[in-house]
């Protein structure tokens, strides 16, 4: 059986492709069209399924693919429909369309660069902040609202240097401790017996180390925030490119996980993809409903358990304000801290009158601004538990 | 086993109602050898798939349950460090020399669940059944762990620097459970066969009361599985899963219900309902209400 891990495998020219193979393929290809990623190995998988299962059946047919080419239940509804549409097609021709097997192979032969423990790496040690000029001073009390493109640019790169972490929280993970204390290490003790005749004179201990707890980030996309909307989402890509344990939620209408869409290292690309997978970019906004969508099917589930889950809104919502206010409370029960981020909060005369912002404010730990790059690095070193002043 | 349809006799026959998607996805992982990872709501049987699986198969069932800060001394091994302190102390008193090989050997080792499913032993009989093991929650461990999991659901294989690499002949049947509480890393999801498990439509779940609990009257048990699909339609934070359905089922029965009205779902909510928002969203739609539909539906 070829090994899904090695792309190269699948190079051994099949002589003849059987029927499976080729339905495989060209089903692969559907869904690469509509925007599944479906690496090669997969493919190949849902090729020996087909063997396993026969491919007389429709129903035999869609469940060895769902088996093998899905991973997330969100992709079901395409699935469905790339499904229908595609075995219409074939059942009407008779035979799935001849595919070029070299096109597919090029698709995607580092489907697997993503291997888990490249994930691990440590934040990049860039400097934090450590360019000042000028320039750059200016650009970090400038309003967002105000920028122009090229200033916009240039804020790229000082948003690269904002670090995001979460506070620390105690790990139910150990690690070796360097003074006496904690619990007793025996597999180190046992080591260093060894030296000594199988004497332990010289005991090791082990203590609970420290990780950062998840950031979760919910960034209101709606048409009010729309001259902060930029601003923020390259912030949330700098967030979730920073580090692991962050994630990231675009609300408008509706609620979009767009974590996956921003871990691309490159600023632009991912604020692309980012921007291609929310549909209701510069809508209405409906933050109460977007927030029950988070509670029910991430946050109470253990997304939003014990994490920092910050909130950049302007706090207009066309829905029910006490709809907002109930879900805020569920999840300020169950998060560590709840950051509310206001690019609105800056101006003189601004008071928390939205009334979406009133239902929430009750529930929100931490009131900030949001405007330019100076409030951003307030709201970092808040996130990250440092005490700050104001 | 030869077709989809035997592996749901099977499971049938060990009180377990599949559908053929899950029917499939099972088929699969055995015919195709590849850890099937199973993800969906709580309470919808996710872990009783491996528990059914240990039974019908006979393999022994070996689990392991995820937690954040599991390591591999928890999962894979770990060396009986008292033994080895209390054998190197006996060996000195006796005046011996202590040999550090000695120390090391498998009498010293301590299986975890990850091992023993590997390292598995024939039985009295001779017979070689290969466990089902059971990777239950991994969503709670971290992401270390998941790629240290990666690395043994891809070969089948455990090397113990000291002693060598444990290898299974046949594979253990894996079943891996998550709730999405983050993603599963790519890499774990492409190696496993992956399979949602939704809730039962009213029919599979009337099939499945029949079977799990048997002892609730028809009718009873005809309006239960109504009135949960009915529950289900109603934004709950927490729909009743299929064990809060058999719970709320056992719960009527005991009180000698073989209908429901509305004193009977009113104080029993709380079995199938464990959120007071959810009470209180089914109360304010209506408890008379859904007695009504469930009673239409289940005719």
């Amino acid at each position: 059986m070829p090994e899904a891990a090695t792309p190269g495998v699948e190079h051994s020219p099949v002589a003849a492709p059987t029927e499976p193979d080729r339905l495989a393929v060209g089903f692969a290809r559907v869904l690469r069209g509509a925007g599944l990623d479906v690496p090669v190995g997969t493919t190949v998988l849902f090729a020996e399924a087909l063997g396993a299962v026969g491919v007389s059946t429709r129903d035999s047919v869609y469940w060895a693919g769902r088996t093998t080419l899905l991973s997330r239940p969100e992709d079901i509804e395409l699935y469905d429909r790339c499904f229908a549409a595609w075995w219409e097609r074939v059942f009407q021709l008779g035979s799935a369309p001849v595919e070029e097997r070299e096109v597919i192979l090029a698709f995607d032969a580092d489907g697997d660069d993503d291997a888990p423990e490249d994930d691990s790496s440590e934040p990049r040690d860039a400097p934090t902040l450590a360019v000042r000029f000028s320039r750059a001073e200016v650009l970090r009390q400038r309003d967002f609202a105000h920028y122009s493109p090229d200033e916009f640019a240039e804020s790229r790169r000082l948003m690269d240097d904002l670090r995001m972490s979460g506070a620390t929280r105690r790990s139910r993970r150990m690690r070796a401790s360097r003074h006496d204390r904690g619990r007793p290490d025996l597999r180190r003790t046992v080591r260093r017996a060894l030296r000594t005749a199988g004497e332990p004179i010289s005991r090791a201990y082990v203590e609970p180390s420290e990780r950062p707890r998840r950031l979760v980030l919910l960034c209101d996309v709606s048409g009010s925030m729309e001259a902060y909307a930029r601003g923020l989402v390259r912030f949330l890509h700098a967030a979730v490119v920073g580090r692991g344990r962050v994630e990231a939620f675009a609300v408008g209408t509706r609620l979009t996980r767009i974590t996956r869409e921003l871990s691309s290292r490159d600023p632009d690309a991912a604020i692309a993809a980012a921007a291609r997978r929310v549909t209701d970019w510069s809508g209405g906004t409906r933050l109460g409903e977007g927030l029950r969508q988070f509670n029910d099917e991430w946050g109470i589930r253990g997304m939003a358990r014990g994490a920092v889950v910050v909130i950049l809104s302007d706090g207009w919502d066309r829905g029910d304000p006490e709809l907002l206010g109930e879900q805020m409370e569920r999840l300020h029960r169950v998060a560590h801290q709840v950051v509310w981020v206001n690019p609105l909060k800056s101006s003189p005369n601004f008071a928390p009158l939205a009334r979406g912002m009133a239902a929430a404010l009750p529930h929100v730990d931490e009131f900030v601004e949001g405007h330019n790059l100076a409030s951003l690095e307030q709201l970092a070193r808040i996130v990250s538990g440092e005490k700050v002043t104001r | 086993m030869e077709t989809v349809d035997d592996v749901r006799a099977a499971l049938a026959q060990h009180d377990y109602l599949a559908d053929e998607g899950l029917a499939t996805a099972i088929f699969l992982a055995i015919r195709l050898q590849r850890p099937l990872l199973l993800e969906g709501e709580a309470g919808v049987g996710k872990t009783e798939v491996a528990k059914v699986l240990a039974r019908w198969t006979g393999g022994e069932l070996v689990r392991l349950q995820c937690y954040e800060g599991i390591d591999a001394a928890q999962a894979v091994y770990e060396w009986d460090y008292a033994r080895q302190l209390l054998h190197l102390r006996a060996v000195e008193a006796g005046g011996g020399e202590v040999v550090e090989d000695e120390l090391y050997s498998e009498r010293f080792l301590v299986k975890r669940p990850l091992m023993r499913a590997i390292a598995y032993e024939a039985d009295s009989l001779g017979a070689v059944a290969p466990p089902v093991l059971l990777v239950d929650e991994v969503d709670r461990a971290d992401d270390e762990f998941e790629a240290f999991l990666l690395e043994i659901l891809s070969d089948y294989t455990v090397t113990v620097p000291e002693l060598g690499t444990f290898h299974a002949e046949v594979p253990p049947l894996v079943v891996v459970t998550s709730n999405r509480t983050r993603d599963v890393h790519d890499a774990l999801k492409r190696r496993c066969l992956y399979h949602w498990i939704a809730h039962p439509d009213f029919e599979r779940e009337l099939a499945i009361l029949r079977v799990r609990a048997p002892e609730v009257p028809d009718q009873l048990a005809r309006e239960v599985a109504a009135a949960v699909a009915s529950m289900r339609e109603l934004e709950l934070y927490k729909p009743p899963g299929v064990a809060e359905t058999i719970d709320w089922a056992n719960a009527l029965a005991a009180l000698g219900r073989t209908t429901i009205d509305e004193h009977a779902v009113e104080v029993t909510l709380g079995t199938i309902l464990k959120y007071r928002e959810d009470q209180e969203r089914t109360r304010a739609s209506g408890i008379e209400e859904l007695v009504r539909t469930a009673a239409e539906r289940s005719a």
